[in-house]
């Protein structure tokens, strides 16, 4: 039981990062963006396509570091697919969803448009690399430390844990200290008088949806390093997105950390009792049951 | 001197007409007052100064300067504050961060003009770190001019800043409003509050059915028969 716990923590933080970015931009746009887990996906694409194409063309060395399960070529390749990633973010939003609000679109139709975007961006890596799953080392597994309690973790999963708390501690400092950040909470608070202070909350509105993708990409790569790359990984990631988004309150960043903390545990506990096919299904419960009892989550006020 | 003129303006939110060739003028200092009747469209006309609402019709001058239809943000740069009626504060913010979004066009050090706003709020100071959402309305009130006050300006337009408070607490905003004045702000006043709105202005005007419908001194006003009963409640 400990042990699904830690591996719980794991998936529940890989969670949060693909939740913290669907929030953010919740909260300052209000619409639900479908195609945020598709960020994921393309996020551990591009790493792959960085790892074994561009960065093994220009002769970065194939190492690993110590018992980890990749070396040079993944630390580059992980802040570049971050950018990339952000950038994809900000484009559909140049392209699409600016377009529609502009037309006055309402949030339903946001939705839908992001479904459509979803689709897309999953057909192209399709397209592209085909429909199996495919891995950053194939054949690699390292094996994994005792800890205590009987806990068996893989040095990679450690690593996962604290490249999460990297992000997230980066995200906080950014959010309270930084003047965009400050902007930007103040744009989620109330964009009209965010407006009214002189705020250029379009510049806002790039930065979140880059963040966003950013966190994404991060946490679609760190599942690609945890089990493997599949072109509808970050798909079957939406429920416990959305999941983890409203039990920590829409909008609230700190909410979606614990609240995916809280799904990714609810579901590999839930593999003691139940076949692992039905992990989406209990995060699907606990949505649910959260819209029930308590629709704006721990921290909404009522 | 008229630091701020609002002449001809005719403006809606939809192909309706709110305000027909509405017109109102400050002079620098002067607490200027507008009255009237919910619906008359005197927010409409403060949303329309500050370039929140383009104007059909009109123009909006500052100094000699034509800022008609201007954005928010310029007009802000050019000196005029606006402190909305509703959700005009940043609640899950503290009151230090609503200060520091007021001054957010400011790139010089403005370390100083947040100790005087603190100065004219000397509660706001205590509670610096708190979020404006678990505020008393009257602070939170203070919170939104204070914000409007980091920019130092020199035209403030309050919309309806006693809305909501306990008298006692009306009678606290009315007079940090006149030190405010005090220090050679001028101010454009929107106020249910109407008699007492009066009684602090140089100048009133009383807008009805999104027309100019009488304008005068504000002594004058009160003192007008037909003003106190369709306006001031008898
Ligand atoms: N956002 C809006 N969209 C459409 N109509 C509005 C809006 N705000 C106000 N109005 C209309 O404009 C008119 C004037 O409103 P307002 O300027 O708020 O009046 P006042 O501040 O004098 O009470 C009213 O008839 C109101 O219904
Ligand atoms: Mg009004």
């Amino acid at each position: 039981m400990a042990e699904l716990i830690v591996y719980g923590i794991v998936l529940g933080s890989i969670i949060s990062l693909g939740a913290i970015g669907l929030s953010l931009v919740y909260g300052i746009l209000r619409f639900a963006n479908f195609a945020h887990g598709d960020f994921l996906t393309a996020g551990a694409y591009v790493a792959l396509f960085m790892v074994t194409g561009v960065l093994s063309w220009i002769g970065i060395p194939d190492n690993t570091f110590g018992s980890l399960s990749f070396g040079w070529r993944m630390v580059i390749a992980f802040p570049i697919s971050m950018v990339v990633v952000g950038c994809v973010a900000i484009a559909l939003d140049r392209i699409l969803y600016r377009k529609l609000r502009q037309k006055g679109s309402g949030a339903v139709m946001l939705a839908m448009s992001s479904l459509g975007a979803a689709f897309i961006i999953r057909m192209i890596i399709l397209i592209i690399w085909g429909a199996d799953s495919l891995f950053y080392r194939p054949g690699l597994m390292r094996p994994a430390l005792e800890v205590p309690l009987g806990i068996k973790i893989r040095p990679d999963q450690i690593l996962i844990l604290f490249v999460v708390l990297f992000l997230v501690v980066l995200l906080h400092l950014f959010l309270k200290k930084t003047k965009m950040g400050k902007a930007m909470r103040a744009t989620a608070d109330n964009m009209e008088l965010a407006l009214i202070s002189g705020i250029n909350t379009e510049r806002i509105i790039i930065w979140t949806w880059g963040i966003g993708g950013a966190l994404a990409a991060a946490g679609g790569i760190l599942y690609g390093i945890d089990v493997q790359l599949h072109p509808y990984m970050g798909w079957n990631f939406l429920i416990p997105l959305f999941a983890a988004t409203i039990l920590g309150t829409i909008g609230n960043i700190y909410g979606a950390l614990i609240g995916g903390l809280t799904i990714g545990i609810a579901q590999q506990v839930s593999t003691a009792f139940l076949l692992p096919t039905y992990k989406l299904a209990v995060a699907f419960i606990i949505m649910i049951l959260i819209l029930l009892i308590r629709p704006k989550g721990i921290f909404g006020k009522e | 001197m008229i630091i701020l003129k609002a002449e001809d303006i005719t403006v809606g939110y939809t192909e309706v007409d709110i305000l027909h060739d509405v017109g109102i003028r400050v002079k620098s200092g002067e607490i200027v007052s507008i009255i009237g009747p919910n619906g008359a469209g005197k927010s409409t006309l403060l949303k329309t100064i500050f370039g929140i609402l383009k104007p059909r019709n009109g123009s909006v001058t500052l100094k000699d300067e034509d800022i008609t239809g201007l954005n928010p943000d310029k007009i802000a740069r050019k000196g005029i504050s606006y402190v909305p009626q509703v959700e005009n504060v940043f609640p899950s913010m503290t009151i230090q961060e609503n200060l520091e979004m007021g001054a957010f066009i400011r790139d010089d050090d403005y370390s100083q003009r947040i100790d005087e706003v603190y100065d004219l709020f000397t509660v706001l100071r205590e509670r610096k770190k708190q979020k404006v959402g678990h505020l008393s309305g009257g602070q939170r009130q203070m919170v939104a001019m204070g914000r409007a006050l980091m920019l130092d300006p020199q035209v403030l337009l309050l919309d309806e800043p006693s809305a909501g408070l306990a008298p006692v607490l009306v009678s606290d905003i009315f007079e940090k409003i006149m030190e405010i004045n005090a220090t050679g702000v001028a101010m454009i006043i929107v106020e249910q509050n109407a008699r007492e709105a009066l009684k602090m202005a140089h100048h009133g005007y009383v807008l009805a059915m999104g027309r100019n419908v009488l304008d005068d001194k504000g002594e004058a006003l009160l003192a007008n028969e037909e003003v106190g009963r369709l306006y001031l409640g008898g």
